[in-house]
């Protein structure tokens, strides 16, 4: 793996073999002192034009676990109101000596743009609505700690999956560990055309409520680029939200999960949120386990070339 | 001086013609026979190829006034040339607007300097393209200009609409629409469908083109103003001007290259070379468009030629400019698109675009006494675009194999650009 952009072309194996790495890693974080010395001697820069606090906070983390060092970049405190070109900016970082570049950007596509320029290994952080891979298998990691395997699960993503890359990443990752993927959301929030994914759509929560292993959770904005996407919130609540009385009826093992950050009262009802079926906090503890994993994988064939 | 152009096949009144043409000063003497005293002549070794009238764009950005680091009337004016243009409408969305009749003047003035081919001033629809107020419509039309377009945005306001083109119907102006409705359009990147949804961007629906044409043809019914589509990216809009003619609106619209040619499947490249607007679309778009271009539907290609900076392109898809050049790599392309026979491109690439912007020492079919402005293309030169005349090199087809070119542009008798044949 030269890069981690997208969960669209990864294989099945590849994604055991982080997930396995990432199971190790997790024992790791339990130990009293929480922290191995691969990537001794490597800088991890993350590049956040965006700003995502829990995100870059989950990657330095995972990286300082790893025994990386860590350069972070952000827009309030760069240059890029100066009109710097994206192109200028990652040479720049570069030349600090940045080992692992890990990118965040509100424009799809700027982490492919950016691994054409440098020669470094590139982390898709979350591109736009496109993809951000490690959500994908850090819930794919969470998921597997709490099931075992992911075959035959059946996933509901619920919400905003037009503007979502927590939702891309997992409609690809989550199938190809065998997952069934189902989207819910109202026509609005769905793209047009979706013939080409694979899993299936509707529009109607109740309908497949029973059926799910899995509620995945999607976080909800009304105004979406300008436009107003559905009427109200409570009505978004009354036929998307997962209220109490939907929570009841799922089936009693059935789990919730959320990318965060949630609006509790919206999509999720606060004490669903608190439940002990609420996997949020693991997912975020799986997070770095995750990260860990990638940043190890891309960066240790670099760690040997080090003098 | 005399000039030869030697052994072509020459695009005629009377169909394709193997042999010479003669011109002295700005004019054609003769065609087919042989020239009487060829002593001293310059002669062009036009063997393979086919000689027509220069060719005509009706949609090129050249940037200046306002933004000459992307391109500037002479820069523009020598892509011009290599492409085989020999008339060129320079788009009015500069930097001041082309909203008033000094400032088309200038651009004039400036295509005459360069001295290379006929720069053609067009005019803003409503002052500084702000879609408010009627530009100076008079003042535009004394400076030359014909063709009144917002270009870039589209005149959203139907009643504004209707006045220019009440305004202008009388005297034979000429609307061009760059039909992108704001509200569908809002926030897109790319043509909506299956590849936006997978890369996550938000589309322009070829709804957003379709609506405004539909609406304008009505304008165009109830106000008898000559009305032209700019760049027609779907099959939809298509069928709209179908239907316009078979009625007898005096309707007329242009595809360019890249529309022809690339659909959107390839902006998962996430290379800024892709973004334009309207969007590259479908594969069923594309095969339609090019029957259209083929049948006549389409009357004119246009390259819509929009030059920007290495630096401003070297960002995200989403974040960079609009639009790509064209101009030298036109020929190439439609050839490669739609396999036109020799009377067919230089119809649809200089015979009627003349004619749509009222060029009359264009477009004409080479004869005794014609003008001067005159293209040998080689249709099947073999070439690697990979260096451009314009100042910008924002192409779809930057380091692609072409074949197709352009040997040697004569604008009002003057040899302004030749190809060392190899």
């Amino acid at each position: 793996m030269q890069h981690l952009l997208t969960t669209e072309f990864l294989e099945r194996v590849e994604i055991e073999s982080i997930l396995d790495l990432a199971q190790g890693f997790d024992e790791v974080l339990d130990r009293d002192i929480p922290k191995v010395p691969p990537l001794r001697g490597l800088t991890v820069a993350t590049l956040f034009f965006e700003p995502s606090t829990r995100t870059r906070l989950s990657f330095e983390r995972a990286a300082k676990a790893l025994s990386a060092d860590v350069m972070s970049f952000s827009p309030s405190t760069s240059s890029l109101t100066k009109g710097e070109s994206l192109k200028d900016t990652a040479l720049t970082i570069q030349a600090m000596g940045a080992d692992i570049m890990v990118v965040r950007h509100s424009a799809v596509g700027a982490p492919w743009r950016v691994a054409q320029w440098v020669d470094c290994p590139v982390v898709n952080a979350g591109d736009g609505a496109h993809q951000h891979p490690t959500q994908a298998l850090l819930d794919a990691l969470t998921l597997q700690q709490r099931f075992g395997k992911l075959d035959g699960l059946r996933v509901g993503i619920v919400g905003d999956i037009r503007h979502s890359r927590v939702a891309r990443s997992n409609i690809y990752c989550l199938s190809t560990l065998g997952a069934s993927v189902t989207l819910i959301a109202p026509p609005t929030l769905l793209p047009l055309d979706h013939s080409g994914w694979p899993c299936r759509v509707t529009h109607d929560l109740d309908e497949v409520l029973g059926d799910l292993d899995v509620v995945y959770l999607l976080r909800i904005q009304m105004e979406r680029g300008g436009a107003t996407v559905f009427p109200s919130l409570p009505e978004y609540v009354r036929r998307y939200g997962l209220t109490r009385n939907r929570f009841a009826r799922l089936h009693p093992e059935a789990v919730v999960m959320h990318p965060g950050p949630m609006n509790r009262g919206v999509e999720i009802a606060p004490d669903v949120a608190d439940d002990g079926r609420s996997l949020v906090l693991d997912q975020v503890r799986a997070g770095i386990a995750v990260r860990m994993a990638v940043l190890f994988r891309l960066g240790t064939g670099l760690a040997g070339s080090k003098p | 001086m005399t000039m030869v152009i030697r052994n072509g096949l020459v695009f005629t009144d009377h169909g394709m013609i193997q042999g010479d043409v003669v011109i002295e000063g700005s004019t054609v003497v003769s065609v087919g026979d042989p020239p009487p005293s060829d002593e001293g002549a310059f002669e062009i070794d036009a063997r393979g190829g086919w000689v027509g009238p220069g060719l005509v764009d009706l949609h090129v950005h050249l940037r200046e006034p306002g933004q000459e680091w992307k391109e500037t009337i002479e820069t523009g004016s020598r892509s011009a040339v290599a492409g085989g243009f020999t008339a060129i409408v320079a788009m009015p969305n500069t930097d001041p607007a082309i909203d008033s009749g000094h400032l088309a003047r200038f651009v004039a003035d400036r295509g005459r300097q360069a001295g290379l081919c006929t720069v053609v001033p067009s005019g803003t629809i409503s002052m500084g393209r702000a879609g408010l107020h009627l530009s100076h419509l008079d003042d535009l039309w004394e400076a030359g200009a014909r063709l009144f377009t917002d270009d870039g945005d589209t005149v959203a306001d139907g009643g504004l609409l209707r006045n220019a083109m009440e305004y202008l119907a009388g005297r034979g102006g000429l609307i061009a629409q760059h039909a992108e409705d704001p509200g569908l359009a809002r926030g897109g990147h790319m043509h909506e469908g299956s590849v936006s949804a997978r890369l996550g961007m938000r589309g322009l629906p070829s709804a957003a083109e379709e609506v405004v044409v539909a609406r304008d043809l009505a304008l165009v019914r109830l106000t008898g103003c000559r009305y032209h589509v700019q760049h027609v990216s779907s099959a939809g809009t298509l069928e709209l001007i179908r239907m316009a003619k078979a009625e007898g609106l005096p309707v007329t619209a242009e595809v360019a290259p890249h529309t022809i040619t690339f659909d959107h499947e390839i902006v998962a490249t996430m290379d800024p070379d892709f973004k334009m607007y309207p969007p590259l679309r479908t594969q069923d778009d594309i095969a339609a468009l090019r029957r259209g271009l083929l049948d006549g539907t389409i009357d004119a290609v246009a390259t819509d030629h929009a030059p920007h900076a290495s630096a401003e392109c070297e960002v995200p898809f989403e974040e960079a400019p609009r639009g790509v050049i064209g101009l030298e790599t036109a020929v190439g392309a439609v050839l490669a698109a739609v396999d036109p026979t020799p009377e067919i491109l230089f119809d649809r690439m200089s015979v009627r675009p003349a004619r749509i912007a009222g060029l009359e020492r264009q477009g004409r079919a080479v004869g005794e006494g014609t003008p001067a402005n005159l293209v040998v293309i080689d249709p099947t030169a073999s070439w690697v675009a990979d260096t451009f005349q314009s100042r910008s090199t924002n192409s779809p087809w930057k380091g692609t194999n072409m074949s197709g070119r352009t040997l040697a542009t004569i604008h009002e008798g003057q040899l302004v650009h030749q190809l060392a044949r190899t």
